[in-house]
């Protein structure tokens, strides 16, 4: 082999200049190709989904119109008409349908998100991928991002159908519009909570580096963060209003009450009145404790004793800002988690 | 130019080094043999030169002086990993498209050339190729990108002898034809023995012997003689490794330039590419550093046994 220890090497030209990097369209086969199997369940899911959430949305519409449309509205004909249409659609149209969409995002985060690194560490194809001219970070920061607007794209069409298909049971009354239930279903947070959960999904694939543990972390580190928002951060956005609690509607989202007499405040509690305060307050309350939302029965009797019943809360109108400040950080959050990955992908953390 | 050039680099993972110390400078226009026992350091050099992992100590340059991971760097180095990863679920077609994608450059047709000469069906999905096309493919995807230099990280473990010798072929082919420089690893020499030309011996995360085969060859050589009179010959020479069979000693020294007069009663031989490995396989604490660019210096490395 003596022969090939003088061989030269041929002078590559474009060795001297720094290399301008390669386009990013070229990324767009490689994701798609690498990715085509969850993009097409996801279509798939998404797609069902629609199609479900339009033509039940139509009926639901239709009945709702010819309920409202009853006149008068005061007669037992229409009530009854309002109250049938209310008891038709009450538990799968209105409460499950919606359950079963909150775990869309997290489904989307675990099966899109979190495989997109993670499967690369874990079959060990990143040395591979980001040995390849287009670079790691670069490959990183493309896949990450194509495949998140791809993915908040379609979850804001659902979100979008779903506002609409939602709209009567917001409009009759019977439903909190900013109620923890729907709220992250309509408007623009669908699609926000649907980028931070893949945004979760592609940090969780890089630190954990294993598909499985990966997607299950995904799903509870989203998990978790519904349920911080909904129960402790949502109702926080903006200050409060306060009425007293019998001039509330059921659209109000209430965060607190506290009874008053003569100007000071003698109780306060938060969701339902204990026994103990019912007892202590209203002994006569405890029989007709509400079972609505509004305390009417126990607000009531507290007003025979001379103590007025107060409420914080959130009203119905609030439902624009507090749905633009959600997508807000939560868009924010996704760039952070997203940012972060890329920059941990570069310093080179395998 | 330097294709591999470290200077005092060192990897630890947790509190372990996998890679200390190591000073070394590969020229261009060699096919390198990278070769130590399983854990000697082998594979993280490689992945530390392809920008995989970041140095804990020291540096290393690539093509010249570039940092691993530019985009010169990446630009330039077809790197072939352990098990050559490959997507298995993707047809041989798609690697291609895939690997023509991510490249600035890529042979479509003497890829394909290459892949129909070998029988690789384009059709077949990576993971259903046998572990010799699977290696194929990926040393054909690599030397489409047409690198100025080729890193194989065991390329040959998981093939046959009949697979081994074909790989061979296709990158000395390369070789000859693009005047690619090469750089392979291996913990068996012999399947790199008839092709390299430099060599890199590791140990124990440390460079132990670097430099042309020949001149590796030229200053060694093989001593039998009278296992009495060993120890007397062992203080006045280099002995990188002694061993004895009943009466008769052999001795591996090294010589520094002029060929030394041989002990009467004694018999020198030259020795083979795998003799002299093992020999400094067998002796951790020897080391012959010759050439350019060294981190340590003559005498430190006439460790003598």
């Amino acid at each position: 082999m003596t022969t090939l220890t003088t061989r030269s090497v041929p002078v590559h030209l474009e060795e001297d200049t720094s290399l301008l990097p390669l386009p990013w369209r070229r990324m767009a086969w490689v994701t798609w190709r690498q990715h085509r199997v969850a993009l097409v369940g996801l279509a798939v899911l998404l797609g069902a989904l629609a199609v479900y959430l339009w033509l039940q949305g139509r009926q639901i519409h239709h009945a709702y119109g010819i309920a409202i449309a009853c006149h008068p509205a005061s007669s037992g004909a229409c009530v009854n008409a309002v109250n049938d249409f209310t008891s038709t659609y009450n538990i799968m149209a209105r409460q499950l349908l919606p359950l079963l969409l909150q775990a869309v995002p997290a489904l989307i985060g675990a099966f899109l998100g979190a495989p997109v690194l993670a499967r690369e560490l874990e079959t060990g194809t990143f040395r591979y991928a980001w040995t390849q001219g287009f670079g790691r970070w670069r490959w990183t920061l493309a896949k990450l991002v194509s495949l998140a607007v791809l993915a908040a794209a379609a979850a804001a069409l659902i979100g979008l159908l779903f506002s609409w298909y939602y709209q009567p049971f917001i409009a009759d009354g019977q439903t909190n519009s900013l109620a923890a239930s729907t709220f992250d279903l309509r408007g623009v947070a669908f699609a926000s909570w649907t980028l931070v959960a893949f945004a979760i999904g592609g940090l969780a694939g890089l630190l954990i580096r294993r598909v499985v543990p990966a997607l299950v972390a995904t799903l509870a580190t989203y998990a978790g963060l519904v349920l911080v928002v909904a129960v402790f951060l949502r109702q926080h956005y903006l200050t409060p209003l306060i009425a007293r609690q019998q001039n509330l509607t059921v659209s109000a989202l209430v965060t607190g009450n506290w009874g008053t007499k003569g100007g000071r405040t003698v109780f306060s509690f938060t969701g339902e009145p204990s026994y103990n305060v019912l007892g202590q307050f209203c002994p006569s309350g405890v029989g007709v404790k509400p079972s609505s939302g509004l305390l009417g029965g126990f607000a009531q009797c507290l007003r025979q004793h001379g103590y007025t019943l107060w409420a914080s809360y959130q009203p119905a109108n609030r439902f624009w800002p507090f749905q633009w400040i959600e997508g807000g950080w939560l868009l924010a959050l996704s760039v952070l988690l997203i940012a972060a990955t890329v920059w941990l992908v570069r310093r080179r953390v395998t | 130019m330097n294709v591999i050039e470290a200077r005092s680099l060192g990897k630890h993972y947790g509190s372990t080094w996998a890679l200390r110390e190591c000073s070394l400078a590969i020229p261009a226009g060699h096919v390198t043999a990278l070769v130590g026992p399983n854990g000697s350091g082998k594979t993280t050099l490689l992945s530390l030169a392809a920008g995989l992992a970041v140095p804990s100590a020291g540096g290393v340059t690539v093509l010249g002086g570039r940092p691993p991971g530019s985009p010169v760097a990446l630009d330039g180095i077809a790197f072939v990993a352990q098990d050559t990863p490959l997507y298995k679920n993707l047809s041989v077609a798609d690697m291609l498209h895939l690997t023509r994608n991510l490249n600035r450059r890529f042979d479509q047709a003497s890829a394909q050339a290459r892949l129909a000469e070998l029988g690789i069906p384009m059709k077949r999905k990576a993971g259903r190729l046998s572990g010799g096309q699977q290696a194929q493919l990926a040393l054909t995807l690599a030397l489409a990108r047409r690198p100025r230099l080729l890193v194989l990280d065991e390329p040959m473990a998981m093939l046959d002898p009949l697979a081994r010798h074909d790989f061979m072929a296709t990158v000395m082919a390369a070789m000859a034809d693009d005047g690619v420089s090469v750089v392979l690893s291996s913990h068996v020499l012999a399947e790199l023995e008839r092709v390299a030309d430099y060599l890199v011996l590791l140990s124990q995360g440390r460079v132990q012997v670097a430099g042309e085969v020949e001149d590796l060859l030229a200053c060694h050589r093989l001593l039998t003689g009278p296992a009495v009179e060993a120890e007397r010959y062992s203080e006045r020479m280099s002995v990188v490794h002694a061993s004895r069979g009943g009466t008769q000693a052999r001795l591996l020294v090294r010589q520094n330039g002029t060929d030394g007069p041989v002990p009467p009663g004694w018999e020198a031989h030259p020795v083979g590419l795998e003799e002299l490995t093992l020999a400094y396989l067998r002796e951790p604490g020897a080391a012959a550093l010759p050439g350019p660019a060294r981190g340590r210096d003559a005498e430190h490395s006439e460790v003598t046994t």
